[in-house]
């Protein structure tokens, strides 16, 4: 679990987000990551898995924190409503692996990496769901998270105005999810 | 993808949902609840006693469990439409129904001679509220599970299938006030067996469209 402190500090940095401040909105998502990771890694151990294969869980976590963030009552703590959200991507992507190699827990428990920074972890599965949803909204989710370009040097690259920048990225990471949960039902 | 690059489009994406989930599925309810009245009205109509039949005890009854379990569930759904939100003193809405249902049907068996219990089971219109409860409760599900989707219920099939009784309460109720079975013996089962095919198909269609 996240320190109370912490976890105030999270619930502070989310409510300014919602107000509308990114540079919070940034500080919130780099600060859960961790403690998402941390979850995601021990559900992987216990069912028999490799921690180092969670980082797509992490990220699926955090595509769904963010279009979901509307359903977190700012009155309530942070904590238990990441917790539920991150352990519901973790069931989901245990429950599409065939059965779980047998590896004796306290042996993966062992290699558990410390939590390391989020700039070195790396997941396969969004790059996956990214190419089935090609075209314009791939190019754009691609220029803004691998290129690194803000929204306004995307339009000028794709000759668009940075409002339907904004748009097509709002609209291809809904696709995301919705194509990643399709996988589960 | 490394999830820094994740973070970074995420952040650039500022469009969110500015209503509270509470007014959503209200407003869920209250369209859904609007469309069962205009299909009642064109298709059923009150019954003709209904003025001097409200006050009987067996069609208060009637209505005070469906409209119960309308509250009791919508309540239920709007806890589990957020994760991480502990259900509360809303659980104990559902013993509460059962246990008046199952003192109601006791007080009937005590109170009629058991020759007559069969007939008052049977009723006169089984088949009619078997089908109509569901007919009144579609528009309110399909409202209830599209304001549902703005939420993240964390189990969807249960979110679903509290949706499908919450609809059928609706449906339940307005057809109440057109039915003339009413003893609760009916009531339990061919009100029972409509509202529970809501929220079986409820269920179903959570599973699949209340994912996120």
């Amino acid at each position: 679990m996240a320190r109370a402190s912490d976890e105030e500090d999270w619930a502070d940095w989310m409510r300014a987000a919602i107000a509308g401040d990114g540079a919070a909105y940034r500080r919130v998502l780099e600060a859960v990551t961790p403690f998402l990771r941390g979850l995601a890694r021990r559900g992987f151990a216990r069912a028999g898995l490799s921690p180092a294969e969670a980082e797509d869980v992490v990220q699926e976590a955090l595509l769904a924190i963010h279009l979901k963030r509307h359903t977190w009552d700012t009155a309530r703590p942070i904590g238990p409503w990441l917790s539920a959200i991150a352990r519901n991507k973790l069931v989901d992507a245990l429950r599409r692996r065939p059965t779980a190699a047998h590896v004796p827990i306290d042996d993966l428990l062992e290699t558990l990496p410390a939590a390391g920074g989020a700039e070195m972890e790396e997941g396969q599965e969004l790059d996956r769901l990214l190419e089935q949803l090609g075209g314009r909204q791939r190019d754009i989710v691609r220029a803004l998270s691998l290129e690194g370009r803000s929204a306004r040097e995307a339009a000028q690259q794709f000759s668009m105005s940075e409002g339907a920048v904004r748009v097509a990225l709002h609209r291809a990471l809904k696709a995301l999810a919705l194509i990643s949960g399709r996988q589960t039902a | 993808m490394r999830t820094n690059e994740l973070i970074s489009a995420l952040v650039q994406d500022q469009a969110m949902r500015r209503w509270r989930l509470e007014g959503v599925l209200l407003c869920g309810l209250a369209i859904g609840g609007g469309m069962t009245a205009l299909g009642f009205l064109a298709g059923l109509g009150l019954r003709p006693d209904l003025e001097s039949a409200v006050m009987t005890l067996r069609v208060l009854l009637k209505l005070v469990v469906s409209l119960g379990l309308l509250v009791v569930c919508a309540g239920l759904t709007l806890r589990l439409a957020r994760p991480g939100v502990p259900v509360g003193g809303w659980r104990w809405g559902a013993p509460a129904l059962a246990l008046l249902l199952a003192g109601a049907v006791a007080a009937e068996l005590l109170a009629t001679p058991p020759a007559s219990w069969s007939a008052r089971m049977m009723g006169q219109n089984a088949l009619f509220c078997l089908a109509l409860i569901p007919a009144l409760a579609a528009g309110p599900l399909a409202c209830l599970l599209l304001a549902l989707r703005q939420g993240a219920p964390i189990r969807p099939g249960l979110s679903g299938a509290l949706a499908g009784l919450a609809a059928g309460g609706m449906g339940a109720a307005f057809y109440a006030l057109h039915c003339i079975d009413d003893s609760p013996l009916f009531l339990v089962v061919w009100y029972g067996l409509g509202i529970g095919f809501v929220a079986l198909l409820g269920a179903v269609l959570g599973r699949y469209w209340l994912r996120w």
